[in-house]
């Protein structure tokens, strides 16, 4: 018979997520994902000066605050009709890096690799390195301390864990390391923005941001030391930890539809021109097809919104909120259901490589090849259509984002050295206009649109990217793509259901981000323009 | 205090040093014993945190981790034990519940607080309670409770009107329902990391809350306006401003005024503190201040490129304190606004170089 099961909270998440799953026969026969927190967020910028909102819109996520940032700002350019200089794409385009970066040496060590890494097992370990024996010390004082503060009540000896005490340890070390990588790479931003999280620097227009000499080399110091960092220990970590888990390549599957915006700008702002390009890929066939947002429709048979709200483009969407419980009529979350086409689509890091590696990408495909030779299962890309390739694309984009980021700082020195300075486009809020803007956070597809009337703001929408993913059922009751993704998931013990976390957490949901997207106005019809 | 010099410290000497403290510093108000008791077992353990996240966007659990001395896995691994933090656990569902419910009996716990409190059911919601519901639980029985944050704070950003979710601060939450546990307040957006580590080693070392000001904020990190202390203030008093981005102007550090400034109103350490580990801030990085550290920042201090209105003339209204409370200094704003007032009016631009 089978078991219900919810799990709430999901950990190492940002956000407030709930998974309830039914197993039969120690599989998950059917997956439920809820979005509990309410927030409401475009109605606080209804009427302000369009120029706040990319500022506004950071404080929606602020684990990718700057992703919000470049969108709304990339929408208000569109609306503005003004284009930025060559500078201020470098700059742009090394912030956003910075922040990749981060979130996904974050992701990796922090977030995920304790659903792959039993810290217990690392005390049992014999290190030969002073280094590791040192950890080990730290990490046995720790435990001894009977303060085991985050590690209390992991599932620790889990039968799922499969690396040897050594790997384990090594992976704790790295764990450590990666907390200081992971600011490393946030300081980043940090010298070119300002601040992380929430930087200061990139309105319509361009950067606030002046070049200065001194902070340039900096940077570069800084982007080569992770670079460094991400090629000796971070690829080479997950690359020896796969080979335990390789059956985690046929768990996770999901629909198999794909979708990215593109992000970091190319000179030619042409979105297949992105370091990772514009497109979509549907039913796992290896081919990309174009996209774009007028092709999406949000659904909220199953979300916490009156009826009226559903069947919409974002572009004239309702927002009806109504509480009911969960399942009072079918329903059981706050996030609505977005699709393409009525697919749902997968949206993240896998979904860009992916769209990369299909559109020619040199780059990814070259360390995509690498990855599928080092695993054994070389010319089958098809096998990161799954869990384990959700990590392992995650761990390809930060190589190509990193290698990027050197190159753009040589390239702004260069600029800087021919007495190529300019940095801002001076631009003015229009009486009407409106404007979309479509990138990429790390955790994937992002739009922003604005409308702008009497040089205020008329209305603003985002569909963000764990709505596509975390996303509940719709109106034909096709499953969200997480929801899908846990059907057949294999879990040995529904007290500790480890197996469920590692598919959860392969998506990297977001929920502070994906649970905004709702405006609480009633009887209010909103059109924007899109392209 | 030296909150650097306290930081530099190993976590032994850290709290021989605390607990020696303890014992000759007179510290009074009804939080004595309770911190008394809490350092006595902080001296054999890491001191407990529950670490809340409410309605937030977990942006200043982002800004901590920048931080560098002490630096996160410091932090994690060797003065605190946080018992509970979503972000951070290991533990999932009912675990991760036990968790909780463990460190609050076991008690003497400081609680982190990230994030306001909607207070209409089924709008937050966490292992089926409503999140006004483990607020109360948790906040009744902490030793204090420290709000990072402007949501914390007072709702920040989403309780912007109309309010859709009823959130509320920390605060107002205790008043409401009588909870007489002790609230810091440390407001921003993001919260400055420096800010919480300096405020919770005060707590540690000294056995006292820092003097906090009327909205329980430590005056050590909010007493001062970012105009009073920031590097391109010469540049102000001389009447040299930006004018534009991306001009000369910028480059050579003129003051951001114009630009929008709301340093001149806006009560913070930034300008020495500074952010990711003292790498740069906002203005150093040519962005005129927001004023995130304010009250209702978002509603009171917008348009953010527009430059501040209602400070204008030597003589004339200084109406800065329709931002009402926070404005404690209140002759601190009228020597910023007659400073304001003379340079704009009566100042000209003057092409200096940058020294």
């Amino acid at each position: 018979m089978a078991k219900k099961l919810v799990i709430d909270p999901i950990p190492r998440i940002e956000g407030h997520l709930r998974i309830e799953v039914e197993i039969e026969n120690g599989k998950v026969k059917e997956a439920w994902s809820s979005g509990t927190l309410f927030r409401g967020f475009e109605i606080l910028l209804k009427g302000r000066d369009p120029r706040d909102a990319w500022f506004i819109t950071q404080r929606i996520c602020g684990v990718c605050p700057v992703s919000h940032g470049h969108t709304s700002t990339l929408g208000l350019e569109n609306a503005f009709g003004v284009t930025p200089p060559e500078n201020a794409l470098l700059v742009r385009n090394l912030i956003e890096g910075g922040q990749f970066v981060h979130s996904h040496i974050l992701w990796f060590y922090h977030l995920n690799a304790l659903d792959y890494v039993d810290v217990v097992s690392a005390l049992k370990a014999r290190p030969t390195s002073s280094y590791l024996k040192q950890v080990q010390g730290k990490l046995k004082a720790f435990v001894d301390s009977g303060q085991l503060g985050p590690f209390e009540n992991g599932y620790w000896g889990h039968p799922e864990y499969k690396l040897p005490p050594e790997l384990n340890l090594l992976a704790v070390a790295h764990y450590l390391e990666a907390l200081e990588m992971q600011k490393k790479a946030s300081h980043l931003v940090g010298i070119l923005g300002g601040k992380m999280p929430m930087h200061m620097t990139t309105p319509p227009g361009g950067t606030t941001w002046s070049p200065r000499v001194d902070q340039l080399d900096d940077l570069l110091f800084r982007i080569r030391e992770i670079k460094q960092w991400v090629d000796t220990v971070f690829i080479p970590d997950v690359l020896a930890i796969a080979p335990y888990y390789l059956k985690w390549a046929n768990i996770g599957k999901g629909h198999l539809n794909f979708l990215s915006w593109g992000v970091f700008e190319d000179p030619s702002f042409d979105p297949k021109k992105r370091l990772l390009p514009r497109g979509a890929v549907f039913g796992g066939q290896l081919e990309v097809k174009d996209v774009g947002p007028a092709q999406i429709k949000e659904y909220v048979d199953h979300s916490w919104f009156e009826a009226d709200s559903g069947n919409r483009n974002p572009a004239e969407g309702k927002t009806l909120p109504k509480f009911t419980g969960f399942h009072g009529d079918g329903k059981y979350s706050w996030l609505k259901a977005p699709r393409i086409d009525d697919h749902p689509m997968e949206v993240g890091a896998l979904s860009r490589i992916l769209v990369a590696y299909l559109s020619g990408n040199e780059k990814v495909k070259k360390l995509v090849d690498f990855v599928l030779k080092e695993l054994g299962v070389a010319g089958k890309p098809q096998v990161l259509l799954s869990v384990l390739g959700r990590i392992a694309a995650r761990v390809v984009e930060t190589k190509v984002v990193i290698d990027a980021m050197e190159e753009w700082t040589l390239k702004l020195i260069e600029n800087i050295k021919s007495g190529k300075t300019q940095t801002y486009a001076l631009n003015d809020v229009p009486e009407k206009a409106s404007g979309v803007g479509l990138w990429e956070a790390p955790r994937g597809a992002l739009a922003h649109f604005n409308e702008i009337e009497g040089k205020k703001l008329k209305n603003y929408q985002c569909v963000v990217p764990t709505t596509w993913n975390a996303s509940p059922r719709d109106h034909k009751g096709q499953r969200g793509p997480i929801e899908e993704a846990l059907i057949g998931t294999p879990v040995h013990d529904p007290d500790k259901p480890l197996e469920i976390l590692r598919v959860v957490h392969s998506f990297d949901p977001c929920i502070a981000c994906a649970v905004h997207v709702i405006h609480p106005e009633t009887n209010e019809v909103k059109v924007y323009r899109v392209v | 205090m030296r909150v650097k010099s306290a930081l530099s410290l190993t976590r032994r000497d850290f709290l021989k040093i605390a607990s020696g403290t303890l014992a000759y510093l007179g510290f009074s108000g009804s939080l004595a014993p309770k911190l008394a008791s809490a350092l006595e077992k902080a001296a054999k353990k890491r001191q407990p945190v529950i670490w809340l996240h409410f309605a937030s966007d977990t942006g200043c659990t982002e800004s901590l981790i920048k931080a560098d001395k002490p630096t996160p896995a410091e932090l994690v691994l060797d003065i605190l034990s946080i018992d509970y933090n979503e972000t951070i656990m290991a533990a999932a569902g009912h675990q991760a519940e036990e968790n909780l419910n463990n460190a609050v009996k076991r008690g003497g716990y400081i609680c982190v607080v990230e994030g306001g409190i909607p207070t209409k059911e089924g709008h937050g919601m966490i292992a089926g309670k409503n999140m006004y519901e483990i607020m109360e639980e948790v906040g009744k029985n902490a030793v204090a409770v420290v709000a990072i944050g402007a949501c914390s704070f007072d709702g920040g950003i989403p309780a912007g009107s109309p309010n859709p979710s009823a959130i509320i601060g920390v605060r107002e939450f205790f008043q409401r329902k009588g909870i007489k546990t002790p609230v810091i307040n440390l407001p921003g957006c993001p919260v400055n990391p420096e800010f919480v580590i300096g405020t919770v080693v005060h707590v540690l070392m000294l056995g006292k809350v820092p003097e906090l000001d009327k909205l329980g904020r430590p005056k050590m990190y909010y007493g001062r306006t970012i105009h009073d202390n920031c590097p391109r203030r010469a540049h102000f008093d001389k009447g040299q401003f930006v004018e534009a981005f991306g001009s000369k102007e910028e480059a050579m550090g003129y003051c951001l005024y114009k630009m929008g400034c709301k340093g001149p109103e806006t009560y913070s350490e930034c300008p020495r503190v500074l952010w990711n580990a003292r790498l740069n801030w906002c203005i150093g990085a040519g962005s005129p201040c927001i004023g995130c550290m304010e009250p209702k920042f978002v509603d009171n201090l917008a348009p953010f490129y527009s430059r501040l209105a209602n400070i204008s003339l030597p003589s004339g209204d200084v109406s800065a304190d329709k931002i009402g409370i926070g404005m404690a200094v209140a002759t601190g704003v009228i020597v910023a606004g007659h400073a304001i007032g003379r340079v704009v009016t009566g100042g000209k631009k003057k092409e200096e170089e940058k020294e």
